[in-house]
């Protein structure tokens, strides 16, 4: 009851206030060139902008990719030699900004925003100028040149896919069996009970492995998004986070008595987060703090950023090492709550 | 006299595909009998007590019950008569004035006849102190008999009572009987089905069914005599065993 | 040796404000061999017994052994060895009759072959529906095929919880006869069941009630325990004559029975007496003869005292 009448509220202040698509303290990294007062006046204006958080002054052109890699920052500008110069005589001059696309919405949003803050900027040196100066911005978007929108959901549906088979689904199928009293007999047989729960979790597993191979598949010949990474890396790091899912599974069915809660539970408690705080549908870093906190506990949030590394980024498991591990936790807490939970008895 | 019959059936059948769950069937039920309803698992027992509620369309064959036709009047039928089963009769999660007040309130009856019937019930199976209770924590045995006052809440006609006492304990199970007879005494018709053969001596008539088809149909002393049995017992057995289909 | 022993069980449900006691002090053996029906409504505490015996559930108090080992202790031990059926038990709906047999012969490390001449006279009559799925099987059917697989392992010890509830009198039959055929193949069988009339086919029997055990015996001894003489009567007007006879200060209790009333009385007063009282509310076709009682009117018996 107070599921169902607290359910709608919650959502609603979720949506409506920390989930917006608007970008905010976006982590902006400059690779200024010039280093002189131009181009550090138009740096912090941009810093100053609500949009925007200076994260790094960088060096060198390849620092950027590193960056990008790492995702510790979504927007890189880079600031040509002779900034002012260029700006007192020629009256023009050019900065490059450099988007991570592999979420196209956020990049598209934050490349707009970025372009009119330069505006500002021109307009402000203009100003009492008679000839007009003019900083034109060329625009790179890394990784994913055409802004395709599969690059973004492929992973996503990836990581909601495996939840619901193997979640859902090996929830509901150990319900089924209580409900049905096969539970009791096969309880009473001389079988361990933990051989009963893998024999459950078996055929998901492997119907996981399909799903992944299928949506992989179609994903690169069909909607022609790259595996950057290695392929190796990607199907390792979707064992493991089938083989969670399959422990919250197995969770969740040591709990519920019956298949329609094993099945609410699933929904509210997994589903829901998933969409809304893993990072697929709204980027993480514009929610409020508290939301923040809690995605860090949604395993499909580090699976989706691991996917969208290695997939798109093309980076290695040096990038990924902390999410892989935290997922490697999870699992490991939630088949030994699991485990434990589960009753060789009845009660 | 056709005042008489609150139920009417002649020739009454339900087919689903080509299996005959009950094949032409006729009888007749007298105002205030008690009419027992025997068959063996499968017999078509449940199928046939469910056209005469309403709750499902005859094949074939006429039947009536309070004077509506089963095929024309179902919502009326539904109106004029009470059901309670084994499995579903009361919401557990609500308290045993609440289960009253909701019945009441779905047979239409005025805040104050709903009231007072509330407050004769709890008197009569003595319940009062329990009234506000849940009645998931009332044995099972009150709760068949609070399941039965409910029933008859609205002062129906017939009450059909589908394995009224089936996992009752003896005292209680008399108790129920008792119950129906003091309801039939007022007037109220009871059709009823169960597995207790003893049971099947309380009723007025008996009706037994086989493969979908009523075999026999008599006082129990009647069908006692007819088949040389010195049980109701026996008789159901000995009807029962010609039994060709298997059940369910 | 006993194959069953149960001493002191105690076991209740429920948090502090809602405590429900299912078994209140229950102790009782079971002797290897016998055929042995627990017999009470529902409610009674049966299944909270059954699951205790089977290991499934951990009794409050007490101790019970099965098969020579406790319940608790050797949980492992006796899951080897007995087989049980569940109340609610349903089989593997979307397997097949014969799916099912050979899985629940897996689960117990042997095959249908090993111990088909335990199940055969059961499994003889399903066989021709071997390929049927479980689920599309009649009452009937379903229950020979759960027996069957309960007995797939040759279990030492046998427990079924109310396999004959909703199940019409002829099947119930057919069911006791299976059991009578099991017992002469040494399995020791606990059955319980709330009818009555199914005490006489066992060797021994309790009656239990709210919990408690009301009598052990054989249904022989629990007749011969109900000492007062019983009466059994009926005229045309069934109803009218009991209100009349409980209003008697002479009866002790008077309820129906079938087709006649049985009538316990406080004094030992002769058939004269009765039918004199029965002739003054003006009955026609009056009967009156002394009866034997059985299960059930020393049940009602118990259970009022």
């Amino acid at each position: 009851m107070f599921i169902l009448l607290g359910m709608p509220i919650v959502q609603i202040i979720i949506f409506g206030f920390a989930l917006t698509n608007e970008v905010k303290n976006a982590k902006i990294a400059v690779l200024d060139n010039s280093k002189d007062e131009a181009s550090l006046s138009l740096i912090s204006q941009i810093d100053a902008s609500r949009y925007f958080e200076l994260e790094k002054n960088l060096h060198s052109y390849t620092e950027i990719e590193t960056e990008f890699r790492r995702g510790k920052i979504k927007l890189a500008l880079v600031i040509p030699q002779h900034f002012a110069e260029d700006i007192q005589h020629l009256h023009k001059t050019q900065v490059q900004l450099i988007a991570d696309a592999s979420d196209p919405n956020v990049a598209n949003t934050l490349t707009n925003y970025a372009a009119s803050v330069i505006m500002d900027y021109q307009k402000r040196i203009t100003n009492d100028k008679k000839l007009p100066y003019t900083i034109d911005t060329e625009l790179r978007m890394l990784y994913n040149p055409q802004l395709k929108g599969a690059y973004n959901f492929v992973p996503g549906v990836m990581a909601m896919v495996l939840l619901l088979v193997c979640t859902m689904m090996t929830a509901i199928t150990i319900v089924k069996e209580k409900e049905m009293g096969t539970m009791e007999v096969m309880l009473v047989s001389p079988m361990k009970p933990q051989m009963i729960v893998l024999a459950k979790a078996v055929p998901y597993l492997v119907l996981s492995a399909v799903n992944i191979a299928s949506i992989l598949l179609l994903s690169v010949f069909v909607l022609e998004v790259p595996i950057n990474g290695s392929l190796v890396l990607l199907v390792f790091e979707s064992i493991l986070f089938t083989l969670v899912s399959l422990s919250l599974g197995l969770l969740i069915s040591s709990g519920a008595e019956s298949q329609q809660t094993a099945m609410f539970i699933s929904l509210i408690a997994l589903f829901l987060p998933t969409i809304m705080l893993s990072g697929f549908m709204f980027p993480i870093e514009n929610m409020p703090l508290p939301l923040r906190v809690i995605s860090n506990i949604v395993p499909a949030k580090w699976y989706y950023s691991i996917v969208k590394s290695v997939m798109i980024k093309g980076t290695g498991l040096y990038v990924i090492w902390k999410e892989t591990l935290i997922l490697f936790g999870m699992m490991i807490f939630f088949l030994t709550l699991a485990i434990k939970k589960f009753k060789i008895r009845l009660a | 006299m056709a005042n008489d019959k609150v139920i009417t059936a002649d020739k009454l059948t339900k087919r689903f595909g080509d299996f005959v769950a009950v094949d032409r069937i006729s009888f007749e039920v007298n105002k205030g009998e008690i009419f027992g309803f025997l068959g063996a698992n499968g017999a078509g027992k449940t199928t046939a007590m469910r056209m005469l509620c309403g709750l499902s369309m005859p094949t074939s064959g006429e039947a009536s019950v309070a004077g509506f036709d089963v095929y024309k009047e179902n919502e009326k039928i539904k109106k004029n008569i009470g059901y309670m089963s084994q499995k579903f009769s009361l919401y557990d999660d609500l308290t045993v004035k609440e289960n009253m007040r909701f019945y009441g309130g779905i047979y239409g009856m005025s805040n104050k006849f709903i009231k007072e019937k509330t407050a004769f019930i709890l008197e009569y199976l003595h319940l009062q102190s329990e009234a506000d209770k849940l009645v998931k924590s009332l044995p099972l045995g009150w709760k068949q008999k609070l399941a039965f006052s409910v029933a008859i809440f609205h002062e129906p006609g017939i009450v059909f009572l589908d394995e009224p006492t089936g996992g009752v304990d003896p005292v209680t199970r008399r108790e129920f009987w008792n119950m129906i007879y003091n309801a039939s005494d007022t007037g109220i018709t009871i059709f009823v089905t169960t597995h207790y053969m003893d049971e099947a001596e309380y009723c007025n008539r008996v009706s037994i069914m086989v493969d979908g088809r009523i075999d026999a149909l008599d006082t129990p002393a009647a069908l006692k005599k007819t088949y040389e049995a010195a049980s109701m017992d026996e008789v159901f057995l000995k009807l029962a065993r010609k039994a060709k289909r298997s059940a369910d | 040796m006993s194959a069953v022993i149960v001493e002191n069980i105690i076991k209740t449900y429920g948090a502090k404000k809602n405590v429900v006691t299912a078994l209140n002090d229950i102790s009782f053996e079971v002797k290897k061999g016998e055929l042995f029906g627990i017999i009470g409504p529902d409610g009674a505490g049966k299944t909270s017994l059954f699951r205790i015996l089977t290991t499934l559930l951990i009794a409050d108090k007490g101790k019970a052994a099965v098969d020579g080992f406790d319940v608790v202790k050797d949980y492992k031990e006796i899951r080897k060895r007995v087989g049980y059926m569940p109340g609610k038990f349903s089989l593997y709906q979307d397997l097949s009759v014969e799916e099912n047999l050979e899985f629940f012969a897996t689960i117990f490390n042997t095959s249908i072959e090993q111990n088909y001449d335990l199940i055969k006279d059961i499994y003889r009559q399903i066989e021709p529906f071997k390929k049927r799925k479980a689920g599309k099987l009649s009452g009937g059917m379903k229950q020979k095929l759960a027996l069957s697989c309960a007995l797939i392992h040759r279990p030492s010890v046998l427990f079924l919880d109310e396999p004959t509830t909703g199940v019409d009198a002829v099947s119930r039959k057919e069911f006791w006869e299976m059991l009578k055929k099991l017992k002469e193949q040494g399995i020791t069988i606990l059955v319980s069941t709330p009818y009555m009339d199914e005490a006489g086919l066992c060797d021994e029997v309790a009656l239990i009630q709210t919990g408690k055990i009301l009598s052990i015996n054989t249904p022989q001894g629990i007749i011969k325990d109900f000492k007062k003489p019983l009466w059994a009567v009926k005229s045309s007007d069934m109803l009218r004559l009991l209100n009349e006879m409980q209003a008697l200060d002479d009866v002790e209790d008077i309820y129906p029975f079938g087709e006649y009333h049985h009538v316990l009385l406080k004094k030992e007063y002769g058939r004269e007496q009765l039918v004199q009282w029965i002739r003054n509310y003006s009955h026609e076709d009056a009967v009156v003869q002394k009866v034997e009682p059985d299960i059930e009117d020393c049940f009602i018996s118990l259970m009022k005292n």
